[in-house]
Order: structure tokens, then sequence, then C-alpha cells
């Protein structure tokens, strides 16, 4: 058992009974990352004085009695695309690689006002578009179960710095699935909030009607705190709702009897029959415990891969016109006019996944194809948006898989994107409706782990969090650690 | 439906990418698969549904007409590749 197995509160206390410093806690995460992120390739940037120095200041506060914040000393790594002032923010991008962001992101002032200590920026795909990390320009990330697996993406590095104890905590982004479907390969819990419950200023676009910032953690009980330390209101985010942010920890009372849970029979089709059975006996558990469940049908399931891919493709094209080599970013050396400039700055610094992403996008909202493409599938997403309005009308959550297979072998479908987007087939339709939902461990599959998927209503957080933490008090998958 | 390395060269264009020889073979067949897939949306009847952009009831936000503080110069430029007497340095427009 290390300090990161410990759960906050019990972190908390060691801390405040002077067992151990916070200097001991940053130490832990940096002593881990030294051991083991040469194998792993979860960090692309450390912040190891900065982070030391705001170690000693949190021992002072400590020393002086005055109150601590919610996430009071915790080593917090971050996604390398949510913008850190005077620390550099690449999005695993040639592109960016030289960018130093000139504020903070609002998570990240949250963060901070939370007392965590940022200790660094975490890997993922390039400009989060890929679902296995392996689009990132500096390097792939490896699963910590196993390093010929891909840790699953676009927030790679963020869950596998957690599962290797390489961060207390993290956050991650998610726009189809970047923070479940990761969750879930890695065998640690995993939180996309409620479309415009946090924030998303400072986070570099990718689908803006989608993209969604939540915690990775060790369990439920944490990813609870974090939630409630990065949640609310923003007048800096258009987007940001003006909802009340209740009090999550205490939503996690152990009971859910009379619970009304939905089971999708479409969730549970053509997936692998070892996810199949630990998530049959998750529902058992869950029955066990007093919910109820009842199989139902989401009719416009198999449609979501499709507009989603047109819709969040046709966003990114339009947010990712924005770098030209002019204002921040590389610039291409070359000699013709500006348009030559545009021309090669953007064939230079994108990869090979986000110039696809931004051609089909491109395509779908150009003259003639609007209609048929990018109009035909904003239509879609309201069909599968009501299959979960009536579905909401008759339960409290949907509960499913995360991901049809378990964690797949690294370069396996790098040369076949449409197979590639089709891992998320199980993550993607819930982001389009813009509800919450939250992954946690269910079991193992030939030593990998399986992801267990709680859906719950437009800001009822509480109530998955409330039954992810019941399963999950009733079971010992979250404790399960890969060997390193 | 299948595109040809034509409309290929043509989105590149809108896009500001050039792609070389081979991108351009290999994003005509990959663009192609996806539309392909896409083309299953046209299963559904969808003249009644109205299209949702956003799932949060949102209309525009605005802010008081207040000045606020706002960025230095310094670090405005701070990222720039090029600039000069405050401003960015672009090469010619006209070519």
């Amino acid at each position: 058992m290390t300090l990161f197995d410990l759960r906050l509160k019990d972190l908390h206390n060691q801390l405040r009974n002077k067992e151990i410093s916070v200097t001991d806690v940053v130490n832990e995460a940096f002593a881990k990352i030294g051991e083991r992120d040469e194998k792993i390739g979860a960090y692309l940037t450390l912040n190891e004085e900065g982070a030391r120095a705001e170690a000693a200041r949190l021992d002072d506060k400590l020393a002086s009695g005055e109150d601590l914040g919610l996430l009071f000393g915790l080593p917090v790594g971050v996604k390398d695309n949510m913008v850190t002032e005077g620390i550099r923010t690449t999005c695993a991008s040639h592109f960016l690689s030289n960018y130093d962001p000139i504020y903070n992101g609002t998570v990240i002032s949250k963060l901070k006002q939370a007392d965590s200590i940022l200790i660094g920026k975490l890997n993922m795909d390039e400009f989060a578009m890929g679902g296995s990390n392996e689009s990132s320009h500096f390097h792939p990330v490896r699963n910590p179960w196993d390093f010929t697996r891909v840790p699953g993406g676009s927030s790679g590095g963020s869950a596998a710095a957690v599962a290797a104890g390489e961060a207390y905590f993290t956050l991650g982004s998610d726009t189809g699935g970047s923070i479940r479907q990761p969750a879930s390969y890695c065998g640690v819990v995993g939180l996309k909030p409620t479309y415009g419950l946090v924030s998303r200023y400072g986070v570099v676009a990718f689908a803006s009607s989608l993209d969604q910032i939540g915690p990775i953690t060790k369990n439920v009980e944490d990813a609870a705190h974090v939630l409630q330390a990065i949640a609310g209101y923003d007048p800096k985010d258009s987007t940001s709702a003006k909802v009340d942010v209740p009090n999550y920890a205490s939503a996690l009372t152990g009971d859910i009897a009379g619970l009304r849970i939905a089971v999708p029979k479409e969730y549970l089709e053509g997936i692998d029959p070892q996810v199949k059975a630990s998530v049959m006996e998750a529902l058992r558990l869950l029955e066990s415990l007093g919910a109820v469940w009842e199989e139902v049908s989401l009719p416009h399931t198999e449609y979501a891969v499709a507009a989603y891919y047109l819709l969040s493709s046709s966003e990114a094209s339009s947010n990712l016109s924005r770098f030209d080599g002019i204002r921040y970013g590389v610039r291409a050396e070359q000699t013709g006019g500006l348009l030559d400039l545009y021309h090669e700055s953007r064939s230079q610094g994108f990869g090979p996944e986000v110039k696809r992403r931004i051609m089909l996008g491109t395509y779908a909202l150009s003259s003639g194809y609007y209609d048929a493409y990018y109009l035909k599938a904003l239509k879609v997403r309201t069909l599968i948006k009501r299959d979960f309005d009536q579905t909401f009308e008759k339960y409290d959550a949907i509960v499913g898989p995360t991901t049809p297979t378990t964690a797949f072998s690294m370069g396996s479908q790098v040369d076949d994107p449409l197979t590639m987007y089709l891992n998320d087939i199980l993550t993607i339709p819930v982001s389009l409706a813009g509800m919450p939902a939250i992954s946690v461990p269910c079991g193992f599959s030939q030593g990998l782990p399986i992801g267990l998927q709680f859906i719950g209503k437009a800001f009822d957080e509480s109530t998955i969090l409330r039954l992810a933490h019941a399963f999950e008090a009733n079971s010992d998958h979250h404790k399960q650690r890969p060997s390193l | 439906m299948s595109i040809e390395s034509k409309d290929v060269e043509h989105v590149a264009r809108l896009a500001r990418l050039n792609l070389t020889d081979e991108e351009r073979e290999l994003f005509t067949e990959q663009l192609s698969a996806i539309l392909k897939y896409a083309e299953k949306l046209n299963e559904l009847d969808t003249d009644d549904v109205e299209p949702t952009t956003h799932v949060l009831p949102l209309s525009n936000v605005m802010r008081d007409d207040v000045v606020e503080e706002s960025l230095s110069q310094e670090k405005v430029f701070r990222n720039a590749p090029d600039e000069e007497d405050g401003q960015f340095k672009v090469p010619a427009v006209l070519e």
C-alpha cells in the first residue's frame, strides 16, 4: 500500500496528524514518475521545481493552522490540452510544441484554490483526437497493465498516470469517451460531467458542443471530491451552466434501494463475452443492494458513431482554423506569401489523424454537402438525445459496459480509423446527449481491466456517484494494481 | 458516396492544407470509407426532426459593457513567431 492508495480523507488525516508532510506526498509522485514513466510515457512536461515550492508553501499553511482546501496537498497531473500559465501546453502536437500559455484555464485556477499541486502535463492523442494515445506527436503511452496494449485515449496519459501511481489524481477531457474509455482500459475511475457543469475556459477546443473536463481517480469518493472542486458556473465560458452545485460526497450514502436502472439491450449486443459477463455480475450485485434493473431499448444507438464523427470533425475543422502560424504555435519556414505560410504551417504542424478529421469536417460543412452530412447528423443527434430523455422519464440511471472490449494491442488499429472509431460506440451516444457518465472497474479479462458505465440525468451526477460508490464498496476490482 | 482524388484536393485547399501524393491517396480511400459508413444515417427519416446544435437551452450570453483588465502587449506577443513594433508580422499578403 502506497500513499496514493489511501483515500483522500485518510491521506488528509495523516497530513493533519503530522504523520506525513505535503513534501512527502509530492516526493512520492516524482519518485514513481522517475521509476516508471520511462516505460509508460504518461507525462509530456514536469513541473518539479514549481511543485516542490508549492509543497513547501502548503506545509507552512498546514503548520499555521489555516483552513485547508478540499484537495489539500494532492499531486495532480493535467491533460496537456488545458492551458497552464508558464508551463508548456502542447496538446501533444508539433504545432504547439513551443506554446507557453499566458493564462490559466479556470479548472487550473480552481485546482490551485483547492490547494492541490500541479506536478505535470499529461500525454494525449494529438488535439484529443484518437482513442489509443498513439496519435501523440511526442510518444505513445503504454497501458500499465500490459505494455503491449494501448491505455485508451484521448486522455491516455491521465488514466495511465493514476493507474501507475504517478499522480494522486488527474484531469482529462471527454468529447466522445476520452475520459471513460481510457479509465476503463486502465482500471481506474473516470467521470464525464454533464455538458456545462465544468468550465471549458482554457481547454483547447476540439468539438465545443461536446468537450467536457472531468476527474480520473482511484475511487468514486475521490472523484466526487475532485468534481466538487472544479464544478460551477464560469462567466468566462459562454456555455457554462448556471446551476447550483450540490454536495456530491453527501450523496455517497451506500443506500441504493429502490433506484431504477435501465440496461440498454443495444449496449450488450456484439460485445466481448467476458465484458458482458462482468457487467451481468455487476447488475446482480446492484440488484442484491436493492436497486432494480430492466432491459430497455435505445434504438438510435447504432447511428451515434456516424453522427458523432461528422459533428465532432465539423466543429474541429472550424476550431482548428485558428492555428495559422501567426499569433502562436510553430510557423513553417517558407518563401512564399501569406497563403503559403498558412498552408505550410498547418501541413507541417498537424499529424495525420488531425488532418483526417479537419478534412472530414471541412467536407461535411462545404457547399453542397452541408445538408446531407452536417445537418443530417444534427437531426440524428436529436433522435439520440430523445432516446435518453424518454428512458430517464422512467429510470434513475442507465448502466452498461464502458467499452465493447478490453484494451487492444498497440499498432493494431492505426491504419484503420473506422475500426478505431467504433471502440467508442458505448461512450459516444451519451456525449451527444450531454448527460453525465462515470466508468468504474468491474472485473478483468486475461489480466486487463473491464469498465462499468453509469449514465445519469443532466446535472444529476449525485445519483450515478451514489450507485457507483455503492457498487465499489461491495467489490474489490478498484483495489487491484498493475505489477510495475 | 465515394469521393475522388480531386475532391480531396479541393477540400484540402479549403482547409489550408498541402497534401503529399501519398496523403491524398490515403485520405481519398479513408474518407470514402468513413462517408460510406455515414450513409447509415439516411436509413432514418428526419424530415420533421429539429437539429440539435447544443444540448443546453442557451442563447447568446452578454456581459455588462464595462471596461475590464485585458492582457498586456508583452503577454499577447509572448508566443508570436514574428512581431515588429507591437504588431504580428506576416509575409506579403499579395503575391
